[in-house]
């Protein structure tokens, strides 16, 4: 009970360190805000296909499902695995591992800030496409269930990958150095700035073993015309295989993120 | 727990890091309410033994009890009666010094108001600032009253004053009585002497991960050491270590006249009876 309480005061204190911090404003939640607005004032004369009807898809129609998978992984991965790794340089984590505060506390903070940051990101990709760029977004609850489930399970699983990888830089200061060229090879091989039918299948099948392609996937089926769907993989969305994927990562985190993280490293 | 239980007690801690012995047998008992300062040369074993009593490390031997726990295996309910000062801390801090402090309160069961702590640490005027916005001096402040916000029985200082001025050691000193006069156990380690003389109940002074000596402040050394000298010149400053001053300088006025040159007595403070004990190991280590 006592942990609970102090885990939802620590995402208030978390998310209000993020929006006090500039450069993890910029670079985890501005973004994708940034690269869909790139992408679709650079390609706003190319037709990315018709949609069912015989309408052309723009630029900004087929890069938001993209954007919006490239904010899951940025606000949960990068975010968190930089961020941990920067508190385990800095002292913070020293100091809390000297106070009562309970791991797990910690730990629905930091996941409850990558919940409450990764939604107000998605609230701004959408509201950016829909409003300035004019793409027409799903109107059925169906869709938007379908992209509900398909956010949350991508959002936690890459808040829990984060926890695990923020063990591998050694020091806070090689944080973003370690961690930012695995989240932009993920992005190049996933299908988010680069058309995944596009790429040549063995590293279409590389990527397959990774959440991100799934979860970008998961988004295409949401936001895109069903017809692009024979344009997939196997030629379907497989909606099944997004949240079998995705949920054996997040199993795969939990461990990893149970056997290697610790507040300090004993006798550094 | 009666109160005749030691609040800290340490039995022959040992810590090697492969080849090299940090704490080579160290012994010390701190008694409830009782000030104790751990003085000694860096990489002496001062952090090395606090960081091990705090729980951050584990010892290679030997016993240790704090609170009457082993702190290799203390737990969250364990912390909560434990302040710790870190020797350093280097956090982002974006987040001012009132809600750093009111969030950490809400750890403790039984925790002092933000209020007071502030004032306590005379960062009134502060409370509203980002803690990256702050001075060095102003952040080890806050470090202090993030030690303290608990209401601690037992509070580790690691060279809590590095980068105060002189007003903010001063106050510093001030609230530290204050924690003691409620009866809170403290145990420092300091570079200045003179902050152990202020605070410190008792003194141990480590030396090559070994404790070459403990007592009260007042007799740390030994009596020789603290055996005023009188200092004159006479072709050159010459030094007298003599326990009847007095009657000595008696002596040189029947020979020098009665305003012998350059006469000084000296009472050892603190910190020439530690140089003297310290420089002697130093020597000896250098020379092995």
């Amino acid at each position: 009970m006592r942990t609970l309480a102090l885990g939802s005061r620590r995402v208030g204190y978390e998310v209000r360190q993020y929006f006090r911090q500039g450069d993890t404003v910029f670079f985890t939640f501005l973004f994708p805000l940034v690269m869909l607005t790139i992408f679709s004032t650079a390609f706003s004369e190319t037709s990315f296909g018709i949609d069912d009807d015989g309408n052309d898809v723009s630029a900004a129609a087929f890069y938001l499902p993209a954007m919006l998978a490239a904010g899951v992984l940025l606000s949960g991965l990068q975010n968190m695995a930089v961020d941990i790794a920067v508190e385990k340089g800095d002292g913070t984590l020293k100091r809390l591992a000297g106070s009562p505060l309970p791991v797990f506390s910690y730990f629905i903070g930091k996941i409850g800030q990558v919940l409450v940051t990764g939604t107000l990101q998605a609230a701004a990709i959408l509201l950016l496409a829909g409003v300035v760029f004019g793409v027409r977004l799903p109107d059925d609850p169906a869709t938007w269930f379908t992209f509900a489930w398909v956010f949350l399970l991508g959002v936690v699983t890459s808040a829990i990958l984060g926890i695990a990888l923020s063990g591998l830089p050694r020091s806070g200061k090689s944080a973003t150095a370690v961690i930012i060229p695995i989240t932009l090879v993920l992005q190049f091989i996933s299908g988010v700035y680069l058309s995944f039918t596009q790429l040549p299948d063995w590293l279409q099948n590389v990527a397959s073993v990774f959440p991100l392609k799934w979860m970008a996937q998961g988004m295409r089926a949401v936001f895109l015309p069903d017809g692009y769907s024979t344009l997939e993989q196997g030629g379907t969305w497989d909606l099944p295989g997004v949240a079998l994927v995705t949920a054996i990562w997040l199993v795969v985190g939990l461990v990893a993120a149970r056997f290697t993280f610790r507040w300090i490293r004993k006798d550094s | 727990m009666t109160h005749s239980e030691p609040v800290v007690s340490v039995r022959d801690l040992r810590k090697t890091y492969g080849s090299f012995t940090a704490l080579d047998g160290v012994t010390f008992d701190i008694e409830r309410g009782e000030t104790f300062a751990l003085l000694g040369p860096n990489g002496a074993g001062k952090s090395t033994t606090i960081e091990i009593l705090e729980g951050y490390r584990d010892r290679s031997g030997g016993e240790a009890a704090v609170l009457g726990v082993d702190p290799g295996r203390g737990g969250l309910d364990w912390k909560a009666r434990l302040g710790i000062v870190l020797q350093s801390s280097g956090e982002s801090g974006a987040v001012t010094v009132r809600e750093q402090l009111s969030h950490f309160a809400s750890f403790y069961p039984n925790p002092r108001t933000v209020d007071e702590v502030i004032a306590a640490v005379g960062l009134e005027s502060k409370q509203k600032t980002l803690i990256r916005n702050l001075s060095g001096g102003q952040r080890r402040r806050v470090d202090v009253a993030l030690g303290v916000i608990g209401r601690p029985e037992l509070l580790f200082l690691d060279e809590p004053t590095t980068g105060f001025d002189p007003e903010a050691r001063h106050r510093f000193w001030d609230l530290i009585r204050k924690l003691k006069a409620e009866g809170t156990t403290i145990l420092l380690t300091t570079h200045y002497l003179d902050e152990a003389a202020q605070l410190g109940d008792r003194a141990g002074v480590i030396a090559g991960g070994r404790l070459i000596d403990i007592g009260a402040i007042d007799e740390i050394g030994g009596t020789e050491a603290r055996t005023p000298i009188v200092r004159w010149i006479e072709g050159g400053t010459r030094e007298q270590r003599t326990t009847e001053p007095g009657t000595f300088i008696a002596s040189l006025q029947d020979r020098l006249g009665l305003e012998v040159p350059g006469l000084e007595i000296i009472r050892p403070s603190l910190e020439d009876v530690y140089l003297g004990m310290v420089g002697t190991t130093l020597v000896s280590e250098d020379a092995s």
